[in-house]
């Protein structure tokens, strides 16, 4: 549930730019504002290339080069502009106050330092430990992220583990400095159905237990359900649509959302014909005017295609509702 | 009717050459048996591992088989010559999960479409330019894209040229190996429609493979479920779906992410990860992760056999 008080972290109109090879440049995520309160779990869902993966690396100033984040841009960790940290006090926060895991552990992990070393220099990174401490401490988190054999595996190489197990290690090193905040960037896309279910199952675990926020990084709607308290939805750089995850499966309020959930199969009801969003997502190049929606939007109005609607809040018992839309009728103005 | 491809005990173990002494071979595929119907969908379902992807590649001949039969129209596909092989490629097709990888990135799709018509010299040379825009507008293509090339598009128009190339040489049967798995939720579903519409014109069938269930059915007609390359249960879809026999059938589905908030049920969660292809355990390959609650010594020790439970093929000692 959203407070009224100081959020844990507060995204607001982030701008991030790339170069374009044929001249000028490109913003692949163009004014995502969002917050994120302490032990919840919010949900950026998008297609590929809508800005999620990106506006998560934003957050802890990861941006592959060239791209920039633009001036005006603001990502505040309680007090703190993260934006204009430098050197050491950056460091402080990745980590500590916010750690990431990625799809796919392998490129995260060393192939030649042993899964127990790799992650006593997580903790070592954040505070002094002796070596019996750290080693410890090390078996502690793999016992807690539900490591079969804790100790056994302190020395096995990652190619010895399985893709969960891999991810199971990658969650003990994000824990090792106990961050405020996890950032989980498609945690289960490269696993196996019935793994993707226990590592969705571990991360709610741990929220709980550690009252950590999560920041849920996905494509797939289904694990949003029954997971996040709230879901933002992106579309071609920006947030089309902010609820409670209640309120966006049941009453779902820009024609995206609503086409993605015609769009997705479902597993008990076989209907004759899916109905597909027509077109593909467009490329930051070509991002049409006005609502950038409008040329595949079904329920389509004469001034979508030259006035971008307007971000506007909705009705709701639940958390705030948001939605980008010249379709939704907006909040009555407060008495 | 026969069918038109009848799988009998098919085996595929892949020998693992280590440096310096030969390892245990895998068994990818051990012991699979099936049949697709005229018209027919049949989707194979399983995660990595399973030997789902091994057996359509095996079928085709693009991997030898270890052992068994397939039958297609008649012939035996695993004791065929190369020449009547090269013939009968033409009814059996496969696309890709990455048709990008497939394709020649310096070969315009238009040729690539038209690279079968003109190997099996299934049109005159003047012809071909005609039936090849024909076959882009089938999978939905505008005819005009002939002339560019593969990186030019998306991952949807992508499966759609590996699609029209697949049926550039008229084939009564496509492998689709994970053909929608890369895709967009959006772009995802115009696939699997066009996939249908196929179908439904040209009477194709359909060895459908892939990890997601919800997927698989929407299109199948029926479903086999594999496990460490054996089939634990074999159904319709609505037998598969709606009632499922094989515990690890139960578990499967019920990890399946689910859109909807109210329909979130008791989740199994499996412990642990599928035993080793190249160490099978004894027994039931499923009874290391199984929580069936007459689990007992014979599932570790005896192999179970499939048999007939509710309707459907089922290899487990305590289903029904």
């Amino acid at each position: 549930m959203s407070s009224p008080s100081t959020p844990l972290l507060e995204v607001r109109d982030l701008r991030i730019g790339f170069p374009n090879p044929r001249g000028g440049e490109v913003f692949p995520v163009d004014g995502v504002s969002f917050r994120l309160d302490r032990g919840e779990t919010l949900a950026l869902v998008g297609e590929s290339g809508c800005g999620k993966s990106l506006t998560s690396l934003a957050l802890l100033q990861l941006l592959p080069p060239p791209g920039r984040v633009l001036s005006g841009s603001s990502i505040k960790l309680e007090e703190t502009e993260i934006l204009s940290l430098r050197g050491e006090a950056l460091r402080a926060i990745r980590g500590r106050r916010i750690a990431m895991i990625f799809q796919d552990p392998m490129t995260s992990l060393n192939p030649v330092l042993t899964v127990g070393s790799q992650v006593v220099e997580a903790l070592t990174a954040h505070r002094r430990w002796s070596r019996a401490d750290a080693k410890a401490r090390t078996i502690a988190l793999f016992e807690e992220v539900g490591i079969p054999d804790p100790a056994q595996r302190f020395a096995a190489y990652p190619h010895h583990l399985s893709g969960g197990l891999r991810q199971r290690i990658m969650i003990a090193m994000a824990l090792a400095g106990e961050p405020d905040i996890l950032i989980a960037d498609e945690p289960t896309t490269a696993l196996d159905v019935t793994v993707q279910a226990q590592i969705l199952e571990l991360l709610d675990r741990l929220r709980a237990a550690r009252g950590m926020a999560v920041l849920l990084i996905t494509h797939d709607l289904g694990l949003v359900a029954g997971r996040a308290d709230r879901v933002a939805v992106m579309y071609a750089g920006q947030i089309v649509e902010e609820a409670g995850t209640t309120d966006l499966f049941e009453r779902p309020s820009h024609p995206y959302t609503r086409g993605l959930f015609r769009s997705i199969p479902r597993l008990h009801e076989s209907v004759l014909r899916l109905s597909p969003i027509p077109g593909t997502v467009p490329l930051p190049s070509a991002w049409p005017s006005g609502c950038r929606f409008h040329p595949r939007c079904a329920e389509v109005l004469a001034r979508c295609s030259t006035e971008a609607p307007l971000n506007t809040e909705l009705e709701t018992t639940g958390p705030a509702r948001r939605t980008r839309c010249w379709l939704a009728s907006p909040l009555p103005p407060r008495a | 009717m026969t069918p038109l491809l009848e799988v009998t005990d098919l085996v595929k173990h892949y020998l693992s050459r280590g440096l310096f002494r030969a390892g245990l071979p895998t068994r990818a595929v051990d012991g699979v048996s099936f049949e697709v119907g005229r018209g027919e969908t049949l989707g194979l379902v399983g995660e990595s591992g399973s030997g789902k992807s091994t057996i359509g590649r095996t079928i085709l001949r693009l991997d030898e088989p270890t052992g068994g039969r397939a039958v297609f129209d008649g012939v035996n596909v695993f004791e065929t010559d190369r020449e009547t092989l090269r013939a009968m490629r033409r009814k059996m097709q496969i696309i890709f999960q990455d048709p990008f990888s497939s394709l020649n990135p310096r070969m315009a799709i238009g040729s690539a479409v038209a690279e079968g018509m003109e190997i099996h010299r299934l049109a005159p040379k003047a012809e071909i330019p005609e039936r090849v825009a024909g076959l882009l507008r089938e999978v939905g293509l505008d005819p005009s894209l002939a002339t560019r090339y593969p990186h030019e598009f998306s991952g949807g128009q992508r499966q759609r040229v590996g699609i029209a190339r697949a049926l550039a040489v008229s084939p009564t049967f496509i492998v689709c190996d994970e053909p929608v798995s890369a895709l967009d939720v959006s772009v995802q579903a115009q696939v699997i429609n066009l996939l249908r519409d196929l179908q439904e014109h040209r009477g194709l069938s359909y060895l459908f493979i892939a990890h997601d269930l919800a997927v698989v059915r929407q299109i199948s007609h029926r479903i086999a479920v594999l496990y460490l390359g054996r089939i634990v249960e074999l159904g319709t879809t609505d037998q598969i779906i709606e009632s499922p026999q094989h515990p690890y059938t139960q578990a499967l589905l019920s990890a399946v992410p689910e859109p909807d908030p109210r329909r979130q049920r008791t989740r199994i969660v499996l412990r642990g990860d599928p035993p080793s292809p190249s160490a099978p355990p004894p027994g039931c390959a499923f009874a290391g992760r199984c929580f069936h609650s007459s689990k007992n010594a014979r599932c570790t020790s005896e192999r179970p056999e499939q048999r007939t439970v509710a309707g459907r093929q089922v290899a487990c000692h305590h289903a029904g």
